[in-house]
């Protein structure tokens, strides 16, 4: 276009001066004829999309019908690239895998989703965390449909990741080359539990508080370094010095244990817990991509290869 | 390590060979290079040097983030205040200071002396149930009689005692911060000096 406009605009300073009207009717009729011109073609490009630059600028494979331009779509696509490029068909199976760990990684999209949205009214302090939660139920638009998918999703993930935990167990996938990963999966179990529990002191409400201080009661017998554990006391361990102290950031459950548990639950949690899935996710296929069982093709399987 | 069927003549020795053992480990970290020549040896001392800075500088960062989470100052309820004069408690149970102070007032034949309203398991506030004359704690069932002393549930030992004394107007002072306790197996400490007011 730009140079449309160059080649034009020179045109019609080339057009003599004082040559009256005529001259410049004449080139300014032959501006529109070019224009006209121009429209057609672009307009007739229109008609194959996959030729303009915008097209090959996002899509940059040729889109053909065949496996290898397939594999080249997944493979140059960030989020699709993280799929395999093949897979065995019997281990993809929803009655070997239960896709629990699909579901799993959904359910923490939506809680990172909805969380993030929950943030934006909800303040970490004391008196006000409980109000902000009787007018996220109550007042904000949506606002109860969001706290209760919160909640729905976080109780359906530690059910899917235990039930993950659980199918990884029963085919056995946990053994060589996955230890590593089994490892990985159960530190993930345990970032789940935790954010699981520091999110239910956040409502501030009398379920969480007497949670949390059940809970962080529990640290007070942690060896070592809680006071009323074993060889704690030795240690010089007192409920102002303890694992619990650190926990809480004081010796009662109070402003400084919600924000806390709020920093843990809505920043360090996550990062921590992605990161982890990052690993993996990638281990799963470096470790040769979901165990299954060995690929079995049967003579009645067996078919001229087709065409895709 | 899974075992080859065949085994080869000098399987064991290869075997002592792979299996890493820490003192070799340790005797790798820590010795010098063998073959001692002077520009090898400086460069391995320096990279030693590097090493063993960078790992103790990052050594005392991860111990001021931990220590970053040990408040100095805190703001919490005072733990010692007055309750007023001996003569404003009757006989039995008064929860009157339960919600304010987390402490329950007690007379008995004895005394006066102050129970601090934290159950023994795992830390909740027990509720006093008059119709039956005991403690019951919500959370995992724990009972205890008039005077704190455990007879249900999973609580391991008596309610502790908050210190009380009287200052110079006859008001009852009540100190949080020490508590008289009564360990399972061990001695009371109810009758010290300090748990409980004889009136």
């Amino acid at each position: 276009m730009a140079d449309t406009d160059g080649k034009n605009g020179g045109q019609s300073q080339q057009a003599p001066p004082g040559n009256g009207k005529r001259s410049t009717l004449a080139a300014l009729l032959e501006d529109s004829r070019a224009i006209r011109q121009r429209a057609i073609e672009e307009i007739k490009a229109l008609r194959q999309p996959q030729k303009t630059v915008l097209w090959k600028s996002i899509l940059r494979v040729k889109h053909d019908e065949t496996p290898r331009s397939r594999a080249l779509g997944v493979l140059t696509n960030v989020f699709l690239h993280l799929h395999p490029a093949k897979i065995n068909r019997d281990a993809v199976r929803y009655s070997y895998t239960w896709g629990m760990g699909g579901i799993s990684f959904y359910l923490y999209i939506v809680l990172a989703f909805t969380g993030t949205l929950l943030m934006f009214y909800y303040h970490p302090s004391k008196v006000v965390a409980f109000r902000d939660i009787l007018y996220l139920e109550h007042d904000v638009p949506f606002g109860k449909l969001l706290r209760n998918m919160h909640r729905w999703a976080a109780h359906l993930m530690v059910i899917t990741v235990e039930l993950h935990m659980f199918r990884v167990f029963l085919t056995g996938s946990y053994k060589a080359p996955r230890q590593f990963n089994w490892v990985v999966g159960v530190i993930l179990l345990v970032l789940t539990l935790l954010l699981s529990f520091t999110g239910y002191l956040l409502p501030d409400d009398q379920l969480g508080f007497w949670a949390v201080t059940v809970g962080t009661n529990m640290a007070r017998a942690t060896p070592l370094l809680g006071h009323d554990g074993p060889f704690g006391p030795q240690l010089g361990m007192t409920p102002f010095n303890d694992v619990r102290f650190g926990l809480l950031g004081g010796s009662i459950v109070d402003a400084n244990a919600l924000l806390r548990a709020y920093i843990w639950h809505c920043i360090a949690i996550p990062i921590i817990a992605s990161t982890f899935m990052i690993v993996h996710f990638w281990r799963v296929r470096k470790d040769g991509g979901i165990s299954g069982p060995a690929p079995v093709t049967l003579a009645s399987e067996i078919k001229e290869p087709r065409k895709i | 390590m899974p075992a080859p069927s065949v085994e080869p003549a000098d399987a064991v020795e290869r075997q002592s060979a792979q299996k890493p053992r820490l003192i070799d480990a340790l005797r790798t970290l820590f010795s010098k290079p063998r073959e001692p020549e002077p520009e090898r040896d400086v460069i391995s001392r320096r990279r030693r040097f590097v090493t063993a800075s960078v790992l103790g500088f990052l050594g005392v960062n991860f111990l001021m983030f931990l220590r970053f989470f040990f408040p100095r100052a805190l703001f919490e309820p005072k733990t010692t205040f007055k309750i007023g004069y001996p003569s404003d408690f009757g006989f039995g149970v008064d929860t009157r200071f339960q919600s304010k102070y987390r402490i329950w007032v007690v007379r008995n034949t004895e005394g006066i002396f102050v129970i601090y309203a934290v159950c023994t398991h795992l830390g909740c506030t027990p509720d006093w149930k008059p119709s039956e004359n005991k403690f019951k704690c919500p959370c995992h069932g724990s009972g205890y009689d008039s005077e704190g002393i455990n007879f249900e549930g999973p609580a391991p030992r008596p309610m502790d005692r908050a210190h009380v004394e009287l200052d110079a107007d006859g008001q009852i002072v009540v100190d949080l911060s020490r508590l008289y306790k009564w360990p399972k197996g061990e001695r009371s400490q109810f009758n010290d000096p300090g748990a409980i007011i004889r009136v």
